[in-house]
């Protein structure tokens, strides 16, 4: 690990001041990602803004829904009562990542900010324009199993490992950010970015900028909902295709139905046609699979991923079966109904 | 030197912080980029916790912090300032009693080892997982567990003894 300076921060103010003014600064919550990308070598912060201590870890009623801080571990939202019973997509998603230690420690911010698992972004000893632009994409063409499906460019085939995320897509969360210039609203949508000729940039968050809260809308779906995650184990292992999926009904007709995808772009990926052509049908198979067809018409394989394909498209029709029947997946009987 | 809220201690520098070990308050000066890992094993000789992996993904460096099982790998000392830490060499005195943890006497009952290594990190994480009482099913033992690899494949016993303590209600 890299020598660093240390700023432990008691305010906002004193956090995004730490920040502006450090060299190749960072902030630091559980640490679960950051400490670990720095034994690697990954991150080499000038800096460390130690913002545990900040006023920002609590779930809070605002205007009819919750606001998440974004120092609230990812348990404390995974078992909040209030979650679990009006907004269970959160809490199942969340549940299904990581382990219980690690839940204990990850913070909503630190999870929304997380960085790719690409093997090559993780080895100094390869090209990664994520972790040294301009120096080549060792996964293009390279080991690519679990590489993205959706959105990649020629710079960049990664995709986004959080579990969490996909769901607070589906559910169109806000993210609230502070920065010099005052606060701001980042629609979950246009927080992570597609890696175009940028892939060193992850998110649309400013350098300067600290994740406040992440905002959840009033409706949180809780009839009609689930969060199917298919892996390589049943537990303690990333996506390779993970679903999350809402949906309101009357009697058998959709009335409104969204879905995203992890573990197949560098961002939660939604279908804004796919998802129209679910509303005023009968929720029936017919209906989930012509909709996941359409999102997989649009899916370009690596050379070692191409099983993501249709693994993506049976998971988006079994997630919409589950979500309408009521039958979300358990995440602890991991047999999938 | 101390801590203050908002001004950088340079790199290099050893700040005081206090932490609570096993029931012992104790005074440390330590780097910024010390693991809370690195500090029980290397500084303050409780070996018991375990470096398998350095990386979140085994989970033998498992410790209470104030109650809550974390990986201490991936945890900063410094950033732990003023907590109470439990290692596997605290377990019996949070048990109670003068003898063992219920749960390390579970884990000898049960055989739930082979070669031992994991055991410190799967007893941390076992007490942890009882408190936090989400767990109820051996589906959910084996799920809130899935944080601790055992290598030898210990598993079945692992559950075995934490059912046990589980339905004594003898969690310590
Ligand atoms: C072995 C292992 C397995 C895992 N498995 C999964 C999994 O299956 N699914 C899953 O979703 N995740 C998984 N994770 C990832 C885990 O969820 C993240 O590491 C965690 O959510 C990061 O949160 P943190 O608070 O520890 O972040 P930190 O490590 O503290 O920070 C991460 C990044 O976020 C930035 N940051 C943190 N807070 C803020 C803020 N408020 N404002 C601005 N920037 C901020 C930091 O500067 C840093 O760049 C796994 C991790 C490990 C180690
Ligand atoms: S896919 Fe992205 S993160 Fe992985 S090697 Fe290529 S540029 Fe780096
Ligand atoms: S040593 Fe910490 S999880 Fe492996
Ligand atoms: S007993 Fe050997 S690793 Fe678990």
């Amino acid at each position: 690990m890299n020598r660093f300076d240390y700023v432990r921060a008691g305010t906002v103010e004193e956090a995004v001041k730490a920040i502006a003014a450090g060299a190749n600064a960072r902030f630091i919550a559980g640490g679960t990602n950051l400490v670990d990308l720095m034994k690697y070598n990954v991150e080499r912060p000038g800096r460390l803004v130690d913002i545990t201590r900040l006023p920002l870890d609590r779930i809070e009623e605002r205007d009819g829904a919750l606001s998440i801080g974004a120092l609230v571990t990812n348990s404390t939202v995974a078992y909040d009562e209030r979650v679990k019973s009006r907004y269970p997509v959160l809490s199942s998603a969340i549940l299904a990542g990581a382990t219980g230690q690690l839940r204990n420690a990850a913070t909503t911010g630190g999870n929304l900010l997380q960085r790719t698992r690409c093997y090559y972004f993780y080895d100094e000893g390869t090209p990664c324009n994520k972790r040294l632009p301009g120096s080549g994409c060792g996964a293009i063409g390279g080991v690519n199993r679990i590489h993205a499906i959706f959105g990649t460019s020629d710079k960049c085939i990664a995709t986004h490992p959080s579990d969490m995320c996909v769901a607070l897509a589906a559910l169109e969360a806000e993210v609230r950010v502070a920065g010099p210039s005052g606060e701001r609203t980042i629609p979950m949508a246009e927080f992570h970015r597609l890696p175009g000729d940028e892939p060193e940039r992850d998110t649309t968050l400013k350098s300067d900028e600290i994740v406040l809260s992440v905002d959840l809308p009033a409706e949180g779906f809780a009839g009609h909902h689930t969060y199917l995650k298919l892996r390589d184990r049943l537990s303690y292992a990333f996506a390779l295709v993970s679903v999350a999926a809402v949906m309101e009904l009357d009697g058998q007709t959709i009335k409104t139905a969204r879905f995203a995808l992890g573990g197949v772009a560098h961002k939660p990926w939604r279908n804004a046609e796919a998802e129209g052509m679910l509303v005023g049908k009968p929720a029936t198979r017919e209906t989930f699979a012509a909709a996941a067809d359409r999102v997989v018409s649009k899916a370009q394989a690596q050379s070692e991923n191409g099983f993501k394909v249709e693994l993506a498209r049976r998971a988006i029709v079994r997630a919409l079966e589950q979500a309408a029947a009521g039958t979300p997946q358990s995440q602890s009987d991991k047999r999938i109904a | 030197m101390l801590i203050e809220s908002g001004s950088p201690v340079a790199a290099d520098t050893r700040v005081e912080i206090s932490l609570t070990i096993n029931g012992e308050a104790r005074t440390l000066q330590v780097a910024p980029w010390t693991t809370l890992l690195d500090l029980l094993r290397e500084r303050l000789d409780l070996t018991g916790t375990k470096k398998g992996c350095d990386h979140g993904q085994c989970g033998a460096c498992t410790v209470l912090v104030n109650g809550t099982r974390l990986n201490s790998c991936l945890a900063l000392a410094v950033m732990k300032d003023g907590a109470e830490i439990t290692t596997v060499e605290g377990l019996a005195r949070m048990g109670g009693g003068n003898g063992l943890h219920p749960l390390q006497e579970a884990f000898v009952e049960h055989d739930a080892f082979q070669c031992g290594y994991c055991t410190p990190g799967q007893l941390c994480s076992a007490a942890g997982m009882l408190a936090e009482g989400h767990a109820r099913t051996r589906d959910e033992i084996r799920e809130a567990m899935s944080g601790n690899i055992c290598r030898c494949g210990a598993y079945t016993n692992i559950v075995d003894a934490i059912e046990d303590v589980m339905q004594s209600g003898a969690q310590g």
